[in-house]
């Protein structure tokens, strides 16, 4: 099944999904396996694992460091394509990667997409890649029956959203505001606005990322977006309490 | 330029989609500058009342009687206003901040060259000015840090990564995702997302607009080799652009060689077998990255040559066989430095003197009746720090340690 089917499916059984991120080999690939267990069991719909780059150019300082630090460690883009798959294979959700173009292009786009489909993957987030410069992503990614998923900002005008909603699959990943991620966002009338505009572009379902933190936040999406992500919080709570922290804050969130 | 804002298989625009909008605007705000004849004429204006356009066309008589061949002509972008070439680029674009109507530059800085134009012009424009600049790099250029302060900019210090140019860039980029509404990002070089690596080429192309008036009146025919140091490659795309399509006139950059090509301890992406292509900092170009794609640390003596990628305009050039690359290391910059200073009393900065080097070599190999230019880009007593910690000059470190115990009892 495809990533929109999925989707829609579950959003059948719930008002809001939960996408979750974590970036890979930070702080290990162990505990990566841990947390991911810990999120699926709490009942997250999609999770969103990054492939590390060393100029994480749209990534606050959390994400930053933790990208970094994975590289430090050791990390390689074919550890994460081999746990990208196991995780797949273990787990009954679907399963994304989040990268910069850099790491797909060196991997060589048509190799990267065929092992993304082998493993089970469903779908890419890049967000340093517009459509303009991703035509042979797009297709590839498409032949692959991998969702390329596009990103709406606050700054797109509404012709500019039609336009990356004939491009995209999946969802469209909704930035909550200007900024990178990791800061706390506010869901106010201007905020209401805009997501009644990304509405308005798109049949594709709606996931809202960028400084979504707590249980008050994915209240103030329900009935207006169908995913919530949460991005830079778990990693912070990995840091501070451990990956057994992850479940309990997950199932505080719905 | 074939497809939108590429240079043969270089360049583009990967920027995340938040920055869109703003690209429009400031690709629609370039093109309607480019094809009106007044706004050239106001940023020549500019240039030779605020500045000190044009630049001298130096011939450096003793040296070239030293090496006994071509007649070596310096390009003197030192004696640009704030002490090197950046100031072109930077009050272009702050001419161009203006008609856009934003209120709030940002810029990276390496060498802190193109930190102090910037500042200086958000001064003259009133601007709120913010400098990023990898720690690394403060360390090395403190009394730039000093006068970007004093000129009423915030300068900080960027910790992440290698903490040099490139970790400057993507917190440049961070704050402008943030703040673009208001808010310009003076790109400081020939690279970056379209349109910067044609527009800072723009700007910067009044240096070999000059240089080649200069060396018909002062030698009376083109010359045969210009050289110039490539670190993004303003300074350089700034002096052969109006040689381009002059087949005679050979064009030489000269990449940071650190201790050496094959200590892997450099920037030199064209001249090495060490870089390959890439896409980071919202272009593609040849980057100096390990096989997954991860950028590796660089090395120069040079703050503004330690880099790891290059202009995509450059790299269309190399690959076109139209400039050849050379690499000159930590060393030789500081042989060559010392033999400018003695013979003809002018400081290059050590960017500047990696081109310096590459000329040296080649010159006693032409004629006496052949000219080379050698593109200056900036002066070099902004390093005073680094260039007497290199030459390990006694004197000096008496000062230092003499000032340290003065300022120690204050504390």
């Amino acid at each position: 099944m495809q990533l929109e089917q999925q989707l829609r499916e579950r959003l059948k059984q719930k008002e809001i999904l939960l996408m979750t991120h974590i970036v890979l080999g930070y702080p290990s690939f162990e505990a990566n396996r841990e947390v991911i267990a810990q999120m699926v069991a709490a009942g997250v719909d999609c999770i969103e694992m990054q492939i590390p780059f060393s100029e994480p150019m749209a990534d606050g300082p959390v994400i930053l460091k933790a990208n970094q630090q994975a590289i430090t460690a050791g990390t390689r883009v074919s550890n994460c394509l081999a746990f990208g798959a196991e995780m797949a294979a273990t787990h009954d959700i679907p399963f994304l990667y989040m990268t910069y173009y850099n790491i797909i292009f060196k991997y060589g786009e048509q190799a990267f997409m065929e092992e993304a489909r082998q493993a089970g993957i469903k779908g890419l987030i890049v967000p340093d890649l517009p459509p303009e410069e991703g035509a042979d992503y797009l297709r590839l990614a498409k032949e692959n029956e991998i969702a390329p998923i596009l990103i709406y900002a606050p700054t797109s005008t509404d012709k500019r959203m039609s336009e990356l909603a004939g491009h995209g699959a999946g969802f469209i990943y909704c930035v909550a505001r200007r900024g990178v991620t990791g800061t706390k966002s506010e869901f106010g009338e201007e905020f209401n606005t805009y997501l009644a505009r990304c509405r308005a572009a798109t049949t594709l379902p709606l996931a809202v990322g960028f400084g979504i933190q707590d249980r008050e936040d994915v209240t103030a999406l329900k009935g207006k977006a169908d995913m919530a992500v949460i991005g830079s919080r778990t990693i912070k709570l990995v840091e501070e309490h451990g990956p057994a922290a992850v479940g309990p804050f997950i199932s505080s969130l719905r | 330029m074939n497809k939108k804002g590429f240079f043969g298989n270089w360049g583009g625009a990967y920027i995340p989609e938040i920055l869109f909008q703003t690209f429009q605007e400031l690709n629609t705000e370039f093109e309607r500058c480019k094809n009106d004849p007044d706004f050239w004429q106001q940023y020549i204006d500019l240039m030779s009342t605020y500045s000190c356009r044009p630049t001298p066309l130096t011939h450096a008589s003793n040296l070239s009687r030293y090496f006994g061949g071509a007649q070596i002509y310096i390009k003197r972008e030192d004696l640009n206003h704030t002490g090197a070439h950046k100031a072109n680029n930077v009050m272009g674009q702050g001419l161009m901040v203006q008609r856009m109507g934003k209120k709030r530059v940002i810029a990276e800085t390496g060498a802190g060259q193109h930190g102090m134009a910037t500042a200086t012009m958000a001064a003259k424009f009133g601007f709120d000015c913010t400098i990023y600049m990898g720690e690394e790099d403060v360390r090395r250029q403190r009394p730039n840090v000093f006068w970007m302060e004093k000129m009423g900019a915030q300068v900080i210090p960027v910790t992440d990564g290698s903490r040099t140019l490139k970790d400057a860039i993507n917190a440049a980029f961070r704050d402008w995702v943030t703040n673009v509404d208001n808010t310009h990002y003076v790109f400081g070089t020939v690279c970056g997302p379209h349109p910067f690596p044609e527009m800072v080429g723009w700007f910067q192309s009044i240096i070999g607009m000059e240089a080649h008036k200069q060396i018909l009146k002062q030698h009376g025919r083109m010359p045969a080799r210009i050289y110039a140091c490539v670190g993004g490659g303003s300074n350089a795309m700034g002096v052969f652009k109006r040689f381009l399509n002059e087949p005679e006139v050979e064009l030489i950059g000269v990449e940071a060689g650190g201790h050496g090509l094959q200590t892997g301890a450099h920037a030199a992406r064209l001249c090495s077998q060490d870089a390959s292509a890439g896409v980071a900092q919202g272009y593609k170009t040849m980057f100096l990255q390990d096989d997954d794609g991860q950028m590796k640390d660089t090395h120069s003596v040079a703050a503004g040559l330690d880099y790891v990628g290059v202009s995509p305009i450059l790299a269309d050039l190399w690959e076109q066989g139209r400039v050849r690359f050379e690499a000159a290391t930590d060393k030789e910059v500081m042989s060559a430095l010392d033999l400018t200073m003695k013979k003809e009393g002018i400081i290059p900065a050590l960017e500047s003197a990696h081109a310096f080097v590459q000329a040296f070599k080649e010159a006693p190999l032409l004629s006496g009746d052949e000219a080379i230019i050698i593109n200056m880009s900036g002066r070099g007593d902004k390093d005073i720090f680094t260039i007497a910690h290199a030459f390990d000059d006694p004197s000096w470190k008496e000062f230092i340690i003499e000032r340290a115990r003065e300022y120690s009892h204050y504390s």
